[in-house]
């Protein structure tokens, strides 16, 4: 009865129908429940695209999207929207509130939410991410991070079942993306949250559970991060790949697959 | 930078700062009408007496005050001009041809530039207090009773706060365009107007495009955090009537009444 959070089946899109190639062609794959997924590619893969696709604000020209077991359609749009939230690229024109809590507020005003839990959630959701302290604070004041971290506040507020990032990090600074990624790991595992993560940053995608490597459209490869990173050599990998990778090269003894930093600690000490 | 009305707003914790903007709009409106009621004297001084009063509470200096005249100065002199110049009665001290200047043209002048004045003095003082966010609210609900002429007064008022929301990303994005087209050796506000115009071009062609992604994004975001206009919303401002407010009204009734008996004692 676990059935999956997230399934696509032969999603294929193209912005201009005159177009002969597909934005995105037959794409399948299923997301579990409490699975991190990331989704990695090349710019203009069609990351953005499978994104948007996911929380209904594009049509696919075929295929189907099963969200919460829900097929995505005009009509179940907004059901699966109460329980799925996305957090985009741009942080700028994500910025609706005049003020970080008003912002972080905004989804609970459009589900009719009474102000006593708004208040209460606004300040779980900005301790989530680090930000109680800015709370009145106006957009322009904050930086382009800062900003990225309001709009996940925004989204988790809603307590979703599902959370999409388009590459939600990339103005963090190392340290509060650190931060940010501890949380999200705690709350996948407190509550269950099913995390679609894209992403370009080797790191990120190798704490996740799986990751889907799309290219020009098209899936070409799915599995473990150890898996993902031994065999796509085109990949900029992280640290611990580009380590083995170059001991490879100089003939020496490596691990199998790829390790992360704390297990290459207990491989060189073994 | 930000010379919009609405944007003007004047950070302070001064006591007008803290009212519940529906006060301060319905004080507002309230002193444009009471304006009209200053017939004498004894008005025209208590009107500008409570002008002060209100400008000095808010703990603004006086210059922001001016400066909210400044872009209707030239309406007011036009103005003043024309009831000099065209007003007979009472001794007359100046003729020429159909120009008189008349002691009742300078009376009625003095009378009309005070209530222009006054006005926007007090009406700044409401708007240097608010921020632009709490108007957007007391507009809000100000307008309710609309709703039953079908004015969708929620969706005016969250597309009017997100305008106001834009604002100074508008602006930036202007200078920063401005700034790019500097550094290519654009020159802007010199030659002939067609010259100027034509300089203005690769301004508002980025910034048009600009808006209109943007406008295309903030859209995008409204709608898959689940706005939709049909339904009913909560607020996450509150606003709160107490104490301050209900003053607040006593004061304008106070000052209604005593310019009626003001009228009626002269
Ligand atoms: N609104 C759009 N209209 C037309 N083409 C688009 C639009 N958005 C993206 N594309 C095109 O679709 C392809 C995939 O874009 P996108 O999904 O944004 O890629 P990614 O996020 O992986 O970098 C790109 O070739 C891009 O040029
Ligand atoms: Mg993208």
């Amino acid at each position: 009865m676990n059935e999956p959070m997230i399934q696509v089946e032969n999603l294929t899109f193209k912005y201009n129908r005159l177009k002969e190639s597909n934005t995105l062609s037959s794409v399948s794959f299923s997301v579990d429940k409490g699975e991190w997924l990331s989704v990695i590619g090349n710019n203009g893969a069609g990351k953005s695209t499978l994104a948007a696709l996911l929380i209904g604000l594009l049509k696919p020209q075929s295929g189907s999207i099963f969200v919460c077991g829900i097929p995505l359609n005009e009509e179940t749009k907004w059901v699966i929207r109460r329980r799925a939230g996305i957090v985009f690229q741009n942080p700028d024109n994500q910025f609706i509130g005049a003020t970080v809590q008003d912002d972080v507020a905004f989804g609970m005003e459009n589900l009719n939410m009474p102000v006593e839990e708004m208040r209460r959630r606004v300040i779980e959701a900005l301790k989530l991410v680090d930000l109680l302290n800015v709370r009145e604070a106006d957009p322009s004041r904050l930086s382009g991070g800062q900003k990225q971290r309001v709009a996940i506040a925004g989204v988790l507020a809603l307590h979703p079942d599902l959370l999409i990032l388009d590459e939600a990090f990339v103005m963090l600074d190392p340290r509060s993306r650190c931060d940010l990624l501890q949380t999200l790991k705690r709350l996948k595992a407190e509550q269950e949250l099913t995390i679609l993560s894209i992403t370009h940053d080797m790191n990120e995608a190798a704490a996740s559970d799986r990751i889907l490597v799309l290219k020009n459209g098209y899936v070409t490869r799915s599995g473990s991060p150890a898996e993902i990173f031994s065999a796509e050599m085109d990949v900029e990998a992280p640290f611990g790949e580009r380590l083995r990778r170059l001991l490879l090269s100089k003939k020496r003894r490596v691990p199998e697959s790829y390790l992360t930093e704390s297990e290459w600690i207990q491989w060189l000490c073994k | 930078m930000n010379k919009l009305i609405l944007g003007r707003y004047f950070p302070g914790d001064s006591l007008i700062h803290q009212v519940d903007p529906r006060a301060k709009l319905i004080a507002g409106i309230a002193f444009i009408f009471i304006s009209f009621m200053a017939k004498n004297g004894q008005g025209l001084i208590l009107l500008w007496l409570f002008t002060f009063l209100v400008m000095s509470v808010t703990k603004i200096g006086f210059r922001a005050f001016f400066r909210g005249v400044r872009p209707l100065i030239w309406l007011i002199l036009f103005t003043l001009f024309l009831q000099i110049l065209f007003t007979a009665g009472g001794t007359i001290y100046f003729t020429w041809g159909p120009f008189k200047i008349s002691e009742f043209g300078l009376i009625n002048a003095l009378f009309i530039f005070s209530r222009f004045v006054t006005i926007i003095f007090v009406t700044t003082a409401v708007t240097l207090t608010t921020k632009p966010m709490e108007l957007t609210d007391g507009l809000n609900f100000l307008m309710r009773p609309l709703r039953f002429l079908h004015v969708p007064v929620d969706e005016l008022s969250v597309m009017l706060s997100i305008a106001l929301r834009f604002i100074p990303n508008l602006l930036d994005e202007t200078q920063r365009i401005m700034d790019a087209q500097k550094a290519r050796g654009a020159v802007f506000g010199e030659g002939s107007l067609f010259h100027q115009m034509k300089a203005l071009v690769p301004i508002f062609l980025p910034l048009f495009s600009g808006s209109l992604n943007r406008g295309e994004e903030l859209a995008n975001v409204m709608d898959v955090r689940g706005y939709r206009s049909e339904l009913p919303r909560s607020s996450f401002r509150q606003l709160n009537w107490g104490v301050k407010e209900t003053i607040c009204m006593l004061i304008m009734v106070l000052l209604i009444a005593a310019f009626a008996i003001l009228d009626l004692v002269s």
